[in-house]
């Protein structure tokens, strides 16, 4: 058991945004995210790593407590995510972005090292030739990629992956995809919030589905397509379960 | 000891209202563009010597002068915004302050040319009022009710007229009101020119209290700072009370303790509130 | 390859070398004291620029590290009677300890509400020095004479002070260049590009503002105390200035922030330009309103100032010009 959620809830003034969320994710797990706009993915991320503090419940993570614990630290126990907001550090080059992914991650690399570890993870998502290009300059699907490749330079155990497939061409999507499961293939285990249906089904060992806050379904992706609530909250539309899974 | 005591008081706040009024201007400018105009103590300078200009030379009454005072403030903020702050207001902070800080610097070196450093006044007395045992000059009292004045016109503004709702919007949301169809560009510049209008007429009320240099604007500018933040960045009503307070303040230390501590206290407050409450002393947590 | 083999480290530091050592070689009055003046706003622009340029948080009443400090060593030297050397770098300290007591409080705001806070700092600190008896309230302090002669009187005393702003001000320079090249100043970068997405990544960026806020507060502090020794008395007025805090920003953003040269070109082109505009007989009435006038062009137009622009524009020198 790499993540364990227990119980967790946070309130933003009046809104609830998350109530009671518990679940496990187990070490080498794929695990999805899924729900409405709205449902508190982003937050049960956010308060996961650190940078929202919960008013209640309990984060542990390879079974050491990390609640409240700032998201640097949270970091550097080898735990990555990439933002839904693509943020690269604009002035600084594709390459130096990696850099500090890897200096400040999990395994703490001097300046040398870490160069040689960012061209590992550039050339993993593909990014190699960008290297010494200002990351300001990618295009999206680009940009998705360094955050990727930032993340996976920490070396992480748990990597976070929050809507990496928004804003792709469906080839660009087919090989992100290629790339994740490469990913777990090293043993790290993924959460992955994700909107791309027919993606996250077929990727994930499990899906969660959050609606307002609440978490509404977990199971293997059939169980949770069939489940009807789920239809009723996200889906909409009973027929949509049947093409999902055609995929 | 208490009658001193509250004349003291007494002569602060009503300082304090003149000071809301400049720090409304600086606070107003915040709330909409997230701009910190490093050019607001020229401009009440240039309030100042607009006053004394239209009452020495031309013999205009000085609180009637400064209508053409606020027209021109009004003006010289919109000028101030085309050219200095459009072009950065979507860049870093810094920008935007050396930006404003350079329009200082101009304003500040054409005023030294023209008039020199040397101290000026606004001859103009009303006689002084006494209530009980207190006394103070009347145009400590009119300049209050002026303070008010302005403050009243400018909710008025904010909230009846259709441009006043485009500058509350704009402040809430600047994206959101573009896609309403609010030109922002233009709000932005009104905005601007309404906040050097209050500052300039601050300025006049000053002129009427103290003598003044090119100069005297800075010590209101970070006055203006001060109060803002007691009053919470962004909002015109706590600059007032913000106002009110560093005026009471200023009336209550020097009783207790020598008058040089009084910006000790001040710039302390400031910092810790800054600290702790940086929404304001009244402001949503 | 090591720092010693790269020519972006050796430049600037070359630069005022030579120009320091020609400084004392020739032994010109009237040529040490420009030159101090320029080293100054080198040293000063750069110590700024360690915060500034690297971390993206705008001190903007940095001035009051050179007042504090400089008082502090002021007192030191002419009251307790320490060497020059030790008061000054006892100055440097007391300013470091300032600002590592402040930084973490006051690093916690962002943006304008942080550049706010310095400046009540400033203000804040000002007005207690001029209530502070021990360091002479608001007529300051006098130099007492004994102090020149330890370095034999008062002409040589001067040449002291001059070597010893020249050392720190390539020490200044040294310092810039090593942050910026090492691990931690890549924090800092990202910290200054985007500080939460920093965070997440690992860095932990309290910690490291205040380790640069530490660092960028020591130097002005040094400064100071030469400053006020070679001047011979100490005021408030003098050493608050919040108007020299901005000629300090107004240095680096001409030069370039987050360079290693950008200061060094900035301090030296301001203070050209301003000597120019306050002895030209056209200018002299208007050299502030001049001086405002090309500050906003620059801001406007060339926001990454003339290393930073050169930088941007001839792929070549990125490797000279750090």
């Amino acid at each position: 058991m790499i993540l364990q959620v227990y119980d967790l809830t946070k309130r933003f003034g009046g809104l609830q945004a998350l109530s009671d969320v518990t679940f496990d994710l187990h070490t080498g797990e794929i695990l999805g995210l899924i729900g409405p706009n709205g449902a508190g993915k982003t937050t049960l991320f956010n308060v996961i790593n650190g940078v929202y503090t919960p008013e209640r419940g309990r984060v542990s993570f390879r079974g050491e407590d990390i609640t409240g614990l700032p998201s640097y630290d949270v970091a550097r126990l080898g735990l990555a995510r990439t933002h839904q907001v693509v943020r690269p550090l604009h002035e600084l080059t594709v390459r130096e972005n990696v850099m500090v992914g890897a200096c400040y991650g999990r395994e703490k690399h001097s300046l040398k090292e870490a160069r040689r570890l960012a061209d590992g993870s550039l050339d993993k998502v593909g990014l190699l030739d960008r290297g010494d290009q200002p990351s300001g300059s990618l295009n999206v699907s680009q940009k998705k990629r360094l955050e990727l490749a930032r993340a996976l330079a920490a070396r992480p155990y748990l990597l976070l992956l929050d809507e990496v497939l928004a804003g792709l061409n469906p080839s660009e999507i087919a090989s992100m995809m290629d790339t994740v499961r490469a990913i777990r293939e090293d043993g790290i285990s993924i959460l992955m919030i994700e909107h791309v249906m027919q993606a996250i089904m077929s990727i994930s060992d499990r899906i969660l589905v959050l609606d307002y806050g609440t978490l509404i379904a977990t199971g293997a992706p059939e169980e949770v397509a069939n489940n009807p609530q789920v239809i009723e909250a996200y889906l909409g539309d009973p027929n949509m379960t049947a093409r999902l899974l055609a995929e | 000891m208490l009658d001193q005591l509250i004349s003291s008081l007494t002569d602060g706040l009503l300082l304090g209202f003149v000071y809301g009024v400049a720090a409304m201007g600086l606070t107003l400018i915040w709330g909409v563009m997230s701009v910190i105009n490093l050019a607001h103590g020229p401009v009440i300078a240039m309030g100042m010597f607009g006053t004394y200009l239209l009452f020495t030379h031309l013999g205009v009454n000085p609180y009637l002068a400064m209508v053409p005072v606020a027209g021109a403030g009004l003006i010289a903020g919109l000028v101030i915004y085309v050219i200095a702050v459009h072009r950065v207001i979507n860049a870093p902070h810094l920008s935007s302050l050396l930006a404003t800080f350079a329009v200082n610097m101009i304003i500040i070196g054409v005023g030294t040319a023209v008039f020199s450093t040397s101290p000026q006044n606004i001859n103009y007395s009303l006689g002084s009022v006494e209530v009980g045992f207190l006394t103070f000059p009347a145009s400590r009292l009119v300049g209050a009710f002026g303070a008010i004045l302005v403050t009243a016109c400018l909710y008025l503004f904010l909230y009846f007229t259709r441009a006043g709702k485009a500058i509350r919007a704009v402040a809430n949301n600047r994206m959101a009101a573009e896609l309403m169809g609010i030109p922002s560009s233009r709000v932005l510049a009104l905005s601007f020119g309404l906040g050097t209008m209050m500052a300039a007429v601050a300025g006049g009320l000053i002129a009427t209290f103290f003598p003044f240099t090119v100069l005297s604007g800075g010590p209101y500018e970070l006055k203006s700072f001060v109060i803002c933040v007691l009053g919470g960045l962004g909002h015109p009503l706590g600059a007032l009370v913000g106002g009110l307070m560093l005026g009471g303040l200023e009336g209550l230390i020097p009783t207790f303790m020598p008058v040089s501590w009084v910006p000790v206290v001040e710039f302390g407050l400031f910092v810790l509130v800054l600290l702790v409450r940086p929404s304001g002393l009244f402001g949503a947590k | 390859m090591k720092v010693w083999q790269k020519p972006g480290f050796w430049l600037p530091l070359v630069i005022v070398l030579v120009w320091g050592g020609a400084v004392l070689l020739i032994h010109q009055d009237t040529m040490r004291e420009s030159a101090f003046v320029l080293l100054m706003a080198v040293g000063l622009a750069s110590s700024l620029n360690i915060l500034l340029g690297y971390t993206g948080y705008v001190s903007f009443g940095h001035i009051v590290f050179f007042g504090l400090g400089g008082y502090t060593g002021f007192y030191l030297l002419s009251e307790q009677g320490w060497p020059l050397f030790a008061s000054a770098i006892g100055g440097g300290l007391l300013s470091a300890f300032i600002a590592g007591l402040v930084g973490l409080a006051v690093l916690r705001l962002r943006g304008a509400y942080f550049a706010l806070a310095t400046i009540g700092i400033n203000e804040a600190a000002r007005a207690f020095v001029s209530n502070f008896e021990p360091y002479g309230g608001a007529t300051g302090m006098f130099v007492n004479f004994s102090a020149y002669q330890k370095y034999g009187g008062p002409g040589p005393a001067l040449w002291t002070t001059f070597t010893f702003l020249w050392i720190t001000t390539m020490v200044v320079l040294v310092a810039s260049y090593l942050v910026k090249h090492s691990r931690f100043g890549l924090g800092l970068l990202a910290i200054r590009e985007d500080e939460d997405a920093a965070m997440v990544m690992g860095v932990k960026a309290p910690k490291a503002k205040t380790i640069t806020y530490v660092i960028s507060a020591f130097f002005p502090g040094v400064i100071g105390t030469l400053y006020f020794f070679k001047n011979g008395n100490i005021e408030p007025g003098d050493a608050f200035q919040l108007h020299m805090s901005i000629e300090m920003l107004v240095m680096v953003m001409l030069g370039g922030m987050g360079t290693v040269m950008g200061p060094l070109v900035g301090a030296v082109g301001y203070q050209w330009l301003r000597g120019y505009l306050l002895t030209s007989p056209i200018f002299k009435d208007l050299h502030l309103a001049v001086a405002g006038a090309m500050l906003l062009v620059i801001i406007l137009f060339v926001p990454a100032g003339l290393v930073g622009w050169v930088r941007n524009h001839v792929q070549r020198l990125q490797k000279v010009l750090e």
